[in-house]
């Protein structure tokens, strides 16, 4: 058993330290993990899910203001793009909010193809994020099975 | 009937006598008939008469009889009957009333007359009670008299104000001539006139002492009559006066504090006395009454009192001075002592640079003149000059420290080192002596000995280094064992007891020879400067006798103790020492002081905080933020939710600016204003931002906000600031 529980730790620990370092975390997720205890032992996962509702409404709401036949309502989708930076750097998804940086610029730019652009890749990246971090969860919860304990990892 | 009004016709002899009889009864019946009158009428003037009903029977019965002799005057001629029947009516009631009357008087002149002894009586008590009243009057007189003396001398210290007080006084109140006070002489034979009421210059007049009239007033403590002409009482010349006034004189104990030579008095009474004498004015014939006797005696003792108050007094205020005198004496010594300090240690100073400037000279230059060729007497020589030049050296260093160590000048370098290696370190340099000498040195170190000690590193090098070579020095033979381990009390240092501390051990050393050893009466000279033991081999080894006495003083400076244990000549001898070292594990100092303001508000348990962020996801994190923190957070999604809920409870808003535009910052100044009647219940308010840059600082200083934070915050980060701006109720740092 306990070889079980190690395996896993391990990779779990491999897999973490993989998302950070291919850029999807940064480390506003480790805090997210150190706000974690007893009192709310679900934290994280309440953010992340909160996070994820929050992706697909307001790039819905960005799809429907960049779908309008006339003149787009840029104000409007910088908005909705400003909300999601501002989610995606309070939960850490660094890849998200890269594009949200980018997305603004050319929101502020009236790029129209940019925007159409970005916020196809945008959607691409949290879905991709999701799923990452789904299995993260997955490995987590399998851990916790298995009579082990999640291990802290230390990105540095 | 018919009344003859003419008197005149001749009637005969026999008729003159009834002629008279008449006019008698006339008389008679008028003053009969007035006296009640005049009764009546002095009476009525009177408030008082209890005898009225008296006054009525003596009335009418002076009235009845002044009827009847009225009625008389009709019974000389021929009456009718009708006369005679008043008449003998008349009489009937007179005699009636007046047996009546004197039966009543029977009991009524006792009382009158005993009103008369009653009112006697009285008489005397009133003049009785007036004589007392007047006596009374005179004591009440005298004794405010007394008081006001009293007081007057009283309330002053010096001597001559108190005399003069009294004798001005006492001539005030008793009306006396002359008043004077007669004070002992420095030799107590005499009584010298110091004082007089009237004479402003008295003149330098003395009367011996043992005059019978002088020992008769001194015997007893009351005032004493004396005679006008005995010589105290003879203060002017006699001027024709023929009655001199009467003089009394009394005495007036007085302390011993002025210096009295009593060389030549045989009889020594313990007590001096001065005399007080009091003359009246003369040709008053008036007489000492008791109370003012009385009067002079109380005046005396009083006086009496305040002069040995002056006296007192006199003799404090002299101490005191006395005392002044040597404060100063004692301070100029000091200062004097100060000076000397100062010029001994900035002369050693000095010397101690000049002096050791040239002997490293010389050392370094005959060191470097060895190396040099040289014959064999040039070696010699130049061998002898760097041992003494050395010798010297050590001599100076000696001295100097010892004379730092005597005043108490010399400190401690405490300083954290390692002790295995000093020990190894001090064995190095001995080594070679030893090795020559073919000594062999052991090292035991306890395995519980501290590796890393706080101490003076260099001077417990200098004690070992001294121990260890004496025993060297004076060894010819046998092995020098140096063992060090942790004191544990034990019996074997009498008068040394140890309580280690946390922090703190003591180390003992033992060093042990078998050389020469000591005689055990020189032990207790080991440790004194100077003094070395005058035997032959040691004599040959050379160096001052100070080594020990500075190992001692270090020793004792590290609040330790140090003796030599020896057998006896030839036994060899041990040398041990405690010191006290301070271990040095983990460190103390270090974080001790940031701990605190960290810990101070670590405790941020049920602080209540308020959120506002229009974005989910980040009111999500913060509030999961704060909430790890330990505070109590309410959120609000708009402005207007944040301006709803934010009560006086809150201490901290957090208010999220990012969105452009001034819409957020309108509810910092709408806060300020709800909180404007209690504004040191304001909540503070920090705006967290993605941009940092100083536009958006500005801003929300402007708009009153205490503090701006940057997004996302970590959680320590969030924890400092927290308490930062608490603590200081602003923040602007934690960009």
């Amino acid at each position: 058993m306990d070889a079980l529980v190690a395996q896993l730790q391990m990779q779990f620990r491999d897999y973490t330290i993989s998302l950070y370092q291919q850029g999807f975390l940064d480390d506003q997720f480790t805090e997210l993990k150190k706000l974690q205890d007893e009192g709310s032992p679900d934290f994280v996962a309440e953010v992340l899910s909160l996070f994820f509702e929050d992706c697909v409404k307001l790039i819905g709401n960005m799809a429907r203001a960049l779908d309008q036949t006339g003149t787009v309502d840029y104000s409007q989708v910088g908005a909705s793009v400003h909300q999601l930076k501002g989610s995606s750097s309070s939960v850490g998804a660094k890849r998200v909010k890269g594009l949200c940086v980018t997305f603004k610029e050319y929101c502020e730019a009236k790029n129209y193809e940019g925007c159409v652009r970005c916020l196809q890749q945008v959607d691409i990246e949290y879905k991709t994020l999701k799923t990452k971090l789904q299995d993260m969860f997955n490995l987590e919860k399998q851990i916790i099975q298995a009579g082990g304990i999640v291990p802290q990892v230390d990105i540095n | 009937m018919e009344v003859c009004n003419c008197i005149e016709p001749q009637w005969p002899a026999d008729e003159l006598l009834m002629k008279y009889q008449y006019i008698s009864d006339f008389f008679i019946a008028i003053a009969y008939f007035s006296i009640p009158l005049e009764l009546i009428y002095f009476v009525k003037k009177s408030a008082v008469f209890p005898y009225r009903w008296v006054l009525v029977q003596f009335g009418a019965f002076i009235v009845l009889c002044g009827a009847t002799h009225l009625i008389n005057l009709w019974t000389f001629t021929t009456h009718s009957r009708t006369v005679a029947l008043v008449m003998t009516t008349a009489k009937v009631l007179t005699a009636v009333v007046s047996c009546a009357t004197a039966l009543m008087l029977v009991h009524i002149i006792p009382d009158l007359l005993s009103v008369k002894t009653r009112e006697l009586f009285l008489k005397n008590k009133a003049a009785e009670l007036d004589r007392e009243m007047g006596l009374i009057r005179t004591q009440e007189e005298t004794g405010r008299h007394v008081r006001m003396l009293t007081h007057e001398i009283r309330s002053t210290l010096d001597r001559h104000t108190i005399l003069k007080t009294t004798l001005v006084e006492l001539g005030r109140t008793l009306a006396l001539e002359e008043c004077a006070l007669w004070m002992p002489t420095r030799t107590g034979l005499e009584l010298q006139l110091s004082y007089t009421l009237r004479q402003q210059h008295p003149v330098e007049y003395t009367v011996p002492i043992q005059l019978p009239v002088i020992s008769q007033v001194f015997g007893t403590s009351r005032a004493v009559k004396i005679s006008p002409n005995s010589p105290v009482a003879r203060l002017r010349p006699v001027s024709g006066k023929y009655m001199l006034g009467e003089v009394v004189a009394v005495r007036v104990p007085l302390l011993h504090l002025s210096n009295f030579q009593i060389n030549d008095w045989p009889e020594l009474s313990t007590k001096r006395y001065a005399l007080m004498v009091l003359m009246l004015p003369s040709d008053s014939a008036r007489q000492w009454h008791v109370h003012e006797l009385e009067l002079v005696e109380v005046v005396a003792d009083q006086v009496a009192v305040a002069l040995s108050h002056a006296a007192i007094l006199e003799e404090s205020m002299r101490a005191r001075d006395l005392l002044m005198e040597q404060n100063v004496a004692l301070d100029l010594a000091r200062r004097e002592a100060e000076t000397a300090i100062r010029a001994r240690n900035d002369f050693l100073a000095v010397m101690n640079h000049e002096m050791r400037t040239p002997m490293h000279a010389i050392i370094a230059l005959s060191s470097l003149l060895q190396e040099t060729e040289l014959t064999p007497e040039q070696r010699l020589m130049v061998e002898t000059i760097l041992k003494s030049s050395n010798l010297l050296a050590t001599l100076m260093n000696d001295v100097l420290d010892l004379s730092r160590l005597e005043d108490g000048s010399l400190q401690l370098d405490l300083g954290t080192f390692n002790l295995h290696s000093l020990f190894r370190e001090v064995l190095n340099l001995i080594k070679p002596i030893a090795v020559v000498k073919k000594l062999p040195i052991t090292l035991n170190l306890a395995p519980d000995l501290p590796e890393f000690v706080v101490g003076d590193e260099k001077r417990l090098m200098q004690i070992i280094l001294n121990i260890v070579g004496n025993a060297v020095k004076f060894s010819k033979q046998g092995s020098i064992s140096v063992t060090a381990l942790v004191y544990k009390s034990d019996t074997r240092a009498p008068d040394f007891f140890v309580e280690p501390t946390g922090s703190h051990f003591y180390l003992r050393v033992k060093v042990k020879d078998l050389g020469a050893g000591i005689n055990p009466q020189d032990i207790p000279k080991l440790f004194t400067k100077f003094a070395q033991t005058q035997s032959l081999a040691t004599r040959s080894s050379g160096g001052s006798g100070l080594g020990l006495a500075i190992s001692k003083r270090f020793v004792n400076l590290m609040e330790g103790n140090i003796w030599i244990e020896s057998d006896g000549l030839g036994k060899g001898c041990t040398a041990i020492f405690d010191v006290k070292l301070g271990i040095s594990n983990e460190s103390k100092q270090s974080g001790v002081p940031k701990d605190p303001a960290n810990n101070r508000h670590a405790n941020f348990d049920g602080l209540k905080v308020l959120v506002m962020d229009e974005n989910g996801v980040s009111r999500m994190v913060t509030k999961g933020l704060l909430v790890h923190i330990g505070c109590e957070v309410s959120t609000a999604s708009t402005s207007e939710e944040c301006l709803r809920a934010v009560s006086h409870e809150h201490k901290v808003v957090f208010m999220d600016v990012c969105m452009p535009g001034v819409e957020n910052y309108q509810i910092a100044l709408r806060i300020h204003e709800k909180f404007t009647k209690q504004r040191h219940q304001r909540p503070l308010l920090v705006a967290l931002t993605g941009n940092t840059d100083k536009s958006t600082k500005d801003k929300c200083m402007s708009f009153g906000l205490d503090g701006v934070l940057l997004k996302p915050v970590s959680l320590d980060n969030m924890r400092n600031v927290l308490s930062d701006l608490l603590e200081h109720r602003v923040l602007y740092e934690a960009m």
